[in-house]
């Protein structure tokens, strides 16, 4: 049923997309038909999967560390209540600047590599997590810790067996943003300055006039995006099978 | 364990929230070996007795809660000689664990997962012999999500039990339940918790009287105890009993007379 439902909302974006070409008359340069993108990406299919595998793995990098930083933060902030009082603050700060403005200091710092574009897309997803987990090892339900103490659970025990596991669902919200957002760093990273990706790839067909290229690049990223976000809701269903579920909007 | 030895003794018991005294010196012996019921109006804090007792009091902020005096039991105080086990109005089972597990969730709490298959089994056995009392022994592998309010909180009563400590303390524990389903449960848990000390809060007078061997009803500001009534005969004691339905008379005046 989602697979049938993925299949008419493709297909009809094709149709969208082909009926506006033919009703606007754009030339090539601007916007090419799907019938001359599916033939860039089957023509240039070697490129485009060099360059969409070194984003992929700029987004998964980024995913992971930003993903171990933010619930470390969060723990330590949960665990140490006077740290949060100074963190938080810091926190919110940082967010206050754009993360994007940031992107040319990063390439400054870090070079035209990899290691930029996965400091963007961990910095992008930092926040979301942090805040997300933290808000769940904050809201635990007090009942359930007054029950572990009378159970003469240790705070380590408490924290361990029942406010991590009561936060996971309130974190799965923060990794699903995470998932969406994460491409958006790895690509201005490398538009800010890069020599390979699929950000890199969009900038040179774009200079290039090889509007198809570019519309090739932009398809793949898209189809990057959807998977990684269904495969991480598919993964933290699985992980929490008894998270009340109302979103089935998606299946 | 009758020895007044094993009595839980409150001695002057303070306790004041934003100021304002809950309890000034409050003295309470809650008898050994048997079951205390307490009623009283909303709000006289009942509920925060038991807290006072569970050793839980003073982490509610914002309120600024202030508790003084002594809880001892045989000359110690209970909370740090495990000796209490709690169980509250919701079930509060942990959702991301079955029903066998949240009946063994004492012990995963203290000792961590179980090692080794054989403690495993030893700890399943136990679970499903208490589960089997509570009848839901065939619900041992189901979610929490799965069952109804009146069998979750069988298996809330299974993990009481499975913590085998001499003192319980309820808050409400069958107050979400309905009619049918509450009588059962006062009469499964009058069974299952027999010659432990249990205090219970409620605020069902009928319930107080089935289960109460000695009945005390909490009033005023600062609240004190007024004197206890002990209704004849052992509980748990039917529902038609005469005597109950006419002490629940004299109960729901001491209440009417407490309540502003």
């Amino acid at each position: 049923m989602r697979i049938f439902r993925l299949t008419i909302i493709t297909v009809g974006i094709l149709l969208f997309w082909q009926a506006v070409v033919w009703i606007s008359q754009a030339p090539a340069y601007i916007l090419p038909t799907p019938h001359a993108v599916a033939i860039a990406l089957i023509e240039k299919r070697s490129l485009l999967a060099q360059h969409g595998l070194v984003t992929l793995s700029e987004i998964i990098a980024g995913l992971i560390l930003g993903t171990l930083c933010g619930a470390i933060s969060a723990l330590t902030m949960a665990h140490y209540r006077p740290l949060r009082h100074w963190l938080l603050p810091v926190l919110v700060i940082s967010q206050a600047v754009p993360v994007f403005a940031l992107a040319p200091v990063l390439v400054l710092w870090l070079g035209y590599g990899m290691a930029s574009k996965i400091a963007m897309a961990t910095l992008i997803i930092y926040f979301p997590v942090t805040a997300t987990f933290l808000d769940g090892l904050r809201r635990t339900e007090p009942g359930w810790i007054d029950l572990a103490k009378t159970m003469s659970a240790s705070p380590w025990s408490i924290l361990i067996n029942v406010r991590i596991p009561a936060a996971l669902p309130s974190a799965a919200s923060g990794l699903r943003v995470a998932a969406a957002v994460a491409p958006i760093g790895a690509i201005v990273g490398e538009w800010v300055g890069s020599s390979s990706g699929l950000g890199y790839l969009m900038l040179h067909a774009n200079a290039r006039m090889q509007i198809d290229v570019m519309f090739a690049a932009l398809s793949i990223l898209a189809l990057i995006g959807v998977s990684l976000y269904f495969f991480m809701d598919g993964l933290l269903r699985r992980l929490l099978p008894w998270q009340p579920d109302d979103h089935h909007d998606l299946r | 364990m009758l020895n007044s030895q094993a009595d839980i003794q409150l001695h002057n018991i303070t306790v004041s929230i934003n100021a304002r005294n809950l309890f000034h010196n409050l003295n309470m012996t809650i008898a050994a070996g048997s079951w205390t019921a307490l009623l009283g109006p909303s709000g006289v804090g009942k509920s925060m007795l038991l807290r006072v007792i569970l050793g839980l009091v003073g982490q509610t902020a914002p309120l600024i809660i202030q508790c003084t005096g002594q809880v001892s039991h045989a000359g110690m105080s209970p909370l740090n000689t495990n000796l209490i086990s709690f169980m509250a109005q919701r079930d509060l089972l942990f959702p991301w664990l079955n029903v066998c597990d949240n009946v063994t969730l004492g012990s995963r709490l203290r000792h961590g997962r179980f090692k080794g298959k054989k403690q495993r089994a030893v700890a399943k056995q136990q679970a499903y012999g208490l589960l089997d009392a509570v009848g839901m022994a065939d619900h041992g592998d189901q979610m929490p999500a799965s069952l109804s309010g009146g069998m979750a909180q069988r298996v809330a009563l299974a993990r009481t039990l499975a913590e085998d400590r001499p003192i319980v303390l309820m808050d409400e524990p069958f107050s979400a339940l309905d009619a049918i389903t509450r009588i059962k449960m006062q009469e499964l848990s009058a069974r299952l918790l027999k010659g432990r000390t249990v205090l219970m809060v409620t605020h069902d007078p009928l319930e107080a009287l089935r289960l109460g061997h000695k009945v005390i009803v909490l009033n005023g500001a600062p609240a004190h105890p007024r004197a206890p009534l002990t209704p004849h005969g052992l509980p748990p004691r039917a529902v038609d009993d005469p005597i109950i339905l006419e002490m629940q008379g004299t109960l729901l005046r001491q209440l009417a007379e407490a309540s502003p």
